[in-house]
């Protein structure tokens, strides 16, 4: 798509670089920006420069964060003798959607996958090790995705936090809320039977 | 001798009966347009190389499993020059009518429909008709490597157990990551126990099942397989069918635990049930060397009623039977045989190609079974 301008040009190549953005809705939103006050886009260029010039991670879980310690991290309501291991910072906003969880977390930026050439050592795994160590964690819950990597990944962990005599659950896998039992597919299904829960625990005290 | 006995016996819960009444075609392959009415025994297609006897065995076998045994891509199942066909069968399942039809168009999603509504999965139209192929290409379960006989014992198991099908995808993906970790090191010139140790681990947990399962699996086919042979073959030789793995003698764990520095050495796993395979022999010898042709075409047809009869214990209906060029490589003793215990109780629909109406004829006349024939010529075909 040729266009007479190539600074309209160049704001397309930029925009169509974002993930999901093809050549045509570039075009439509360099054309819709062009439309705005200089003052909104001077605004609007102007957000994405700082959160990429101020953001950082925070040095002790690796979620995002404005200072050195994140949000979760410093708050003093926060329990502070659990860990949540997650793979990815957008787990911790899945997670801290559902208001259920009030302990800290650790993110692994990853999970093992020497095809994509992840081993253990390209993860915050070391770091993880040394906060058990100091912060006088009693229980991880480790909340990775449940495909193979994810599963052997904590398999993993588990195997290097064997020493240290804590707590380690998993998030609990089944039938979704909400679900029809016939239209869940036959492994989760036979997955909940096998791994069924008293009722008490379960259905009552669900919120 | 016990085999004889215990093998036929089992089947005696209530089998639903399962067949095709008609069958119509549209630009489907070399077929413009037919409508075919059939008998619930035996059916016969004859005509010369190349007329479509083939053609509408495919289209049987689609109406079963959604797709071709010939060629992989839907869009050549469409007639020359023409964008679209369809397949429509009238199957009587436990004296209902089901209507199932395919249509395909190049260049879309091919629809799958069982009475007017369509599917939205293919998958869970497949195992509604339970079908077995008998084919010249079946040859190649011998002649080629152990790849192509762990496929056929999964594509059987797969078809009972979705779990089996899973285990066998994270069993392969667990052997690719693990090859690659075994790559890396070499590359690296680094080990480290633990990362390997999770790997080992992933490939119990869905190798073990997979063993499992296809162990059950040769062990229940095996006593019908050895009644078919002898039946087919007029008792002449022995045949074995023997399910080997590295398994049998040594746990998976020590086999991996063993073999690290070769599988080190190797870049690639050495031991595991992807290297299992399915030993045919005759005699006591394998068959690929010691087998006549008419020796292997009989131990495949014995293989593939014993399949035949596995589907119909574990699905509790019958199976159609697709014999696709009969007369390929036995001698009229053997067919004799064969459409002899083809005409028993046990089977129910059987669809035979042939290339001889006569000489089908023929041997078809001493069978008292309702047998309807066909002939083929150039994508037309008429009943005789």
């Amino acid at each position: 798509m040729e266009s007479s301008s190539k600074y309209l040009q160049n704001a397309v190549d930029a925009l169509s670089s974002l993930p999901g953005i093809g050549r045509k809705t570039a075009m439509r939103l360099a054309l819709h920006i062009l439309n705005r006050s200089e003052e909104e886009v001077a605004d609007f260029a102007n957000a994405v420069a700082e959160m990429k010039a101020h953001i950082q991670f925070c040095k002790k879980c690796f979620n995002l964060s404005d200072g050195e310690l994140c949000a979760v991290c410093s708050s003093p309501k926060r329990d502070r003798n659990m860990l949540c291991v997650v793979e990815d910072i957008r787990d911790i906003i899945a997670i801290e959607a559902t208001h259920q969880y009030f302990g800290r977390y650790h993110v692994l930026g990853g999970v093992i996958s020497p095809m994509d050439g992840i081993g253990p050592s390209d993860l915050h795994i070391e770091e993880l090790l040394v906060r058990v160590k100091d912060e006088n964690i009693t229980e991880i819950l480790m909340a990775l995705s449940t495909t193979l990597e994810g599963d052997t990944t904590s398999y993993y962990l588990s195997k290097r936090l064997s020493e240290f005599g804590i707590t380690l659950t998993t998030i609990a896998r089944g039938v979704s809320v909400g679900d029809n039992l016939e239209y869940a597919d036959e492994i989760t299904l036979g997955k909940s039977i096998v791994h069924r829960v008293p009722y008490e625990t379960s259905i009552n005290s669900q919120n | 001798m016990i085999y004889r006995k215990a093998g036929i016996r089992f089947i005696c819960v209530q089998i639903e009966q399962v067949h095709l009444k008609s069958l119509e075609l549209l630009e489907f392959k070399n077929v413009e347009a037919t409508k075919l009415d059939f008998s619930s025994k035996i059916n016969c297609f004859t005509g010369l190389n190349g007329s479509g006897k083939t053609n509408l065995m495919d289209a049987i076998y689609y109406l079963s499993f959604c797709k071709s045994f010939l060629n992989p891509t839907d869009a050549h199942s469409v007639r020359h020059g023409e964008k679209h066909c369809m397949i429509q069968g009238l199957y009587d399942l436990n004296k209902k009518t089901e209507r199932i039809s395919i249509s395909i168009r190049k260049g879309q999603k091919k629809i799958v429909r069982r009475n007017k509504k369509d599917y939205e999965k293919l998958v869970d139209h497949i195992g509604l008709l339970p079908l077995v192929l008998v084919s010249p290409t079946d040859v190649n379960l011998i002649s080629e490597g152990s790849a192509e006989r762990r496929k056929y014992l999964d594509g059987i198991l797969s078809q009972f157990d979705s779990k089996f099908l899973a285990h066998l995808v994270q069993y392969g993906r667990s052997l690719t990551q693990r090859n690659a970790l075994l790559k890396y090191f070499a590359a690296e010139r680094h080990f480290d126990r633990d990362s390997i140790e999770v790997w080992d681990k992933a490939l119990l947990e869905h190798g073990l099942p997979i063993h499992e399962k296809r162990s059950e699996l040769c062990a229940q086919i095996l006593p019908y397989f050895q009644e078919y042979y002898k039946r087919i073959s007029g008792e002449r030789e022995e045949v074995g069918l023997e399910y080997k793995s590295g398994l049998d003698e040594t746990s998976f764990e020590d086999l991996l635990e063993n073999h690290l520095d070769r599988d080190l050495a190797l870049r690639y796993t050495s031991q595991g049930i992807h290297r299992d395979d399915l030993q045919f022999s005759i005699g006591g010898h394998p068959i690929r060397r010691f087998g006549s042709q008419g020796q292997q075409k009989s131990y495949l047809l014995a293989l593939k009623l014993a399949q035949f009869a596995y589907l119909k214990e574990g699905r509790k209906r019958d199976p159609i039977l697709l014999l696709d060029d009969l007369f390929d490589k036995l001698d009229s003793g053997r067919i004799k045989n064969l459409l002899e215990l083809l005409n028993g109780t046990e089977f129910g629909q059987v669809f035979i190609s042939d290339t001889d109406h006569a000489r089908l004829k023929g041997l078809l006349d001493g069978i008292e079974a309702e047998v309807q024939y066909f002939s083929v010529e150039d994508g037309k075909v008429e009943k005789i």
